[in-house]
């Protein structure tokens, strides 16, 4: 009976975790944005530090190779947050080198996905895998 | 209202793309986190930001809880004419602000 108690316990505890992303919600929420176009690896970069030592900010470099004007939007996913959409960066007529810096939190050691969604309605991927020594958003 | 750095180079010349540097003071509180008390604490972002130059869009972006505490955004835009480069954002409580800052071309 105690046992059964303290089981009941720890799954409530597990419930309150906040939950995390899976690869899977990230691979449906990109499904939704390329459709059932190819996603070409190359010709772009996701700039991340493999090893993150405070997952609170981490900046982030995402370019692709394209001139001016040839990309459409830019979308970078967390697969291991509890939210994984980190931002969509629509690119306006008078945007430049398509390159944009921000900072972002991580939750956990996981794979962020950047995706370019080019102006001749081709998409570009890059992925970085990396370790999270102290993570974000758990007090 | 909250502290805004705009921060665009002095002269830039005409048609060659140049960065521009923006640091929100904005605590981008992510709705994940709890208080002392075990209450969660309402999420309150900036969700929305736009870039304008003149009456031209730089860039239009959606943010999400996973960008980090006082936003902070380098991005590239290509003037051919002085004038005026504004970002204009909105948090979750619907308040909108505006920043701007004069580009001049030479």
């Amino acid at each position: 009976m105690k046992r059964r108690t303290l089981l009941a316990g720890s799954t409530a505890l597990l419930a309150i975790r906040p939950a995390r992303a899976t690869p899977a919600q990230v691979a449906a929420l990109i499904h939704e944005l390329v459709g059932d176009a190819p996603l070409t690896p190359g010709n772009m970069k996701l700039d991340l530090p493999v090893m993150v030592e405070n997952g609170n900010t981490v900046g982030v470099t995402v370019s692709v190779d394209a001139p001016p004007g040839a990309v459409h939007s830019l979308h970078l996913y967390a697969e291991g947050n509890p939210l994984p959409e980190v931002m969509h960066f629509h690119f306006g007529p008078r945007a430049g080198v398509p390159r944009v810096q921000t900072r972002m939190r991580l939750a956990t050691s996981q794979t962020v996905i950047a995706i370019a969604r080019m102006r001749d309605g081709t998409f570009r991927q890059d992925s970085v895998d990396l370790l999270v020594t102290l993570a974000a958003c758990i007090d | 209202m909250v502290r805004v750095l705009l921060n665009v180079p002095r002269l830039v010349s005409k048609g060659k793309p140049f960065d521009v540097k923006l640091l929100i003071s904005h605590p981008m509180e992510s709705g994940q986190r709890r208080d002392a008390m075990g209450k969660a604490i309402p999420r309150q972002i900036i969700n929305q930001l736009v870039c304008k130059l003149g009456d031209e869009e730089v860039f239009r972006m959606n943010l999400f809880p996973a960008i980090a505490a006082n936003p902070f955004l380098v991005f590239s835009t290509i003037a051919e004419h002085s004038g005026a480069l504004t970002i204009t954002f909105t948090d979750d409580d619907g308040v909108v602000q505006t920043e701007t800052a004069l580009v001049e071309v030479v």
